[in-house]
């Protein structure tokens, strides 16, 4: 006789997304009836941001990234339009982790996790790096699997108990921890215009004054002489490594393309429908053209790391390309803070 | 970026799992999603990142044929793990992993501890502790 696991699956609708983080949040809230795309839930929770730390290393080669610790996009967006989220942790105890998950799915409640990337199964192999910050859905369990929703991934996939365990209790930098949530309640009505200039303020203020020179418009021009002076201070293989570094970072799966510049145009042309904000569709544009200087960046470092024995001549470009961008995203900065006040 | 002008370089990074999602403008100057398979400077840094992992997995490999260091310290690089995080998994101290990288601490380790290693590898206690593997 063949057994069947009876828990129930929910009728989940999976969208793919650039982002984990804005996609899970997108994907969760579209259950619960709440049509929000990529670029708003990105937008809203002020996910456009720049630092570049060379005091933090990974593997030797110093951290620069394009978007705000994970977990903070979340925590804005919730608080912007009043969600709650109900959150767990458990910290030493995989099984209770399971046991709750699986509660959870015999309620029908769609739970998102964070996960570790490098034992994820059906991510491809040149992308499985001890990442531990990536967020899926799980919605339901059948014979023993569960389904799940990865806001990266095309369609839906699953993983086995045992699988799901080890990427939930992956160790590291940002271990999860079997780290879970799930929404608890929205509000009748939400301010969406109200969330969407809270999104845009603070986008515009940590970009143009957080007064660390490694953080925002800050960040962008101090780059640029760290890599001007690469190829002089660190020889031709690690000043190739460095640069491209940035690349992978700006490039990486989930920035929908130019370190999420793309992605936050998308939000400036839906949030001038949505408001009815003329500038903003025009502002979009000039965040379109910010986001092909990025691109050509990174054709620069591409011809830099091919050819990092005769490349000198390209860092000078490639730091005169940071400094032109660092001169228009901040224009840019205080053009979209004037706009909405 | 236009949406004709979304790359598609296949340097087979995605393995033919999914395509990503990279936000353009169509015809109409609206934002739209157009999926790509990749991009030559992107595909170039990600060969250059496991370039270098590659090297130093072949340069631990070497030092473990030669007996300079444990098979430990060659799962470890190959799966792109430092000591920090390998004493993570194995709920030790970073020295106590740093002693089992020596050859000489290596062949003393009791079966469970071997075990832990290569659960944490994905691999047999068999083949971890077989140097011929590696050759």
């Amino acid at each position: 006789m063949r057994t069947v696991e009876t828990e129930n699956i929910m009728t989940f609708e999976h969208s793919q997304a650039a982002h984990c983080e804005n996609g899970v949040v997108s994907n969760l809230l579209r259950y619960y009836e709440l049509e929000l795309s990529e670029p708003m839930v990105f937008g809203i929770g002020s996910g456009l941001f720049f630092s570049h730390m060379p005091f933090l290393k990974v593997d030797g080669i110093p951290v620069t990234s394009f978007r705000p610790l994970p977990g903070i996009i979340f925590k804005r967006i919730s608080k912007r339009l009043g969600i709650t989220f109900i959150k767990k942790r458990f910290r030493n105890s995989p099984q209770k982790a399971m046991e709750a998950l699986n509660a959870n799915i015999s309620k029908g409640i769609p739970t998102g996790m964070l996960v570790g990337v490098y034992h994820l199964s059906y991510f491809p192999a040149p992308y499985r790096f001890h990442f531990n910050a990536h967020n899926i859905v799980v919605f339901g369990r059948e014979n023993g699997a569960y389904n799940i929703s990865d806001p990266i991934m095309e369609d839906f996939t699953r993983l086995d108990y045992k699988e799901l365990i080890r990427v939930r209790y992956a160790k590291g930098v940002f271990a999860p921890k079997g780290h879970m949530y799930w929404v608890e309640e929205i509000p009748g009505t939400i301010d969406l215009n109200s969330a969407i200039y809270k999104g845009i303020r603070q986008t515009c203020k940590h970009m143009l004054t957080i007064p660390l020179h490694y953080f925002g418009v800050k960040g962008i021009r101090f780059m640029a002489k760290k890599v001007r002076n690469y190829p002089r201070k660190l020889g031709p293989r690690k000043a190739a490594l460095f640069t491209g570094q940035i690349v992978r970072a700006q490039e990486e799966i989930g920035t929908g393309g130019a370190g999420f510049r793309f992605m936050y145009a998308a939000f400036l042309q839906e949030a001038s429908k949505i408001t009815g904000n003329k500038e903003l569709k025009a502002l979009s544009y000039e965040m379109t053209a910010i986001g092909d200087m990025w691109r050509e960046f990174a054709i620069i470092t591409g011809r830099i790391v091919k050819n990092r024995n005769k490349a000198d001549e390209s860092y000078k470009h490639a730091a005169d390309l940071l400094l032109a961008i660092a001169d228009k995203e901040e224009t840019f900065y205080k053009k979209l803070q004037a706009s909405i006040s | 970026m236009k949406k004709n002008e979304v790359p598609q370089d296949d340097a087979n990074m995605l393995q033919g799992k999914f395509r990503e999602p990279v936000y353009s403008l169509d015809e109409d100057g609206n934002y739209t999603i157009v999926k790509s398979v990749g991009w030559d400077p992107k595909n170039t840094v990600m060969q250059q990142a496991w370039d270098n992992i590659n090297e130093k997995v072949e340069e631990t490999k070497e030092k473990v044929i030669n007996g300079q260091l444990s098979p430990i310290a060659y799962y470890m690089e190959k799966n792109i793990m430092d000591i920090g995080l390998l004493s993570k998994y194995m709920g030790l101290w970073r020295w106590t992993v740093k002693k089992h990288l020596k050859p000489k601490h290596f062949s003393k380790l009791s079966d469970k501890r071997l075990t832990q290693y290569a659960d944490i590898f994905n691999i047999t206690p068999e083949q971890l502790t077989d140097i011929n593997e590696l050759k």
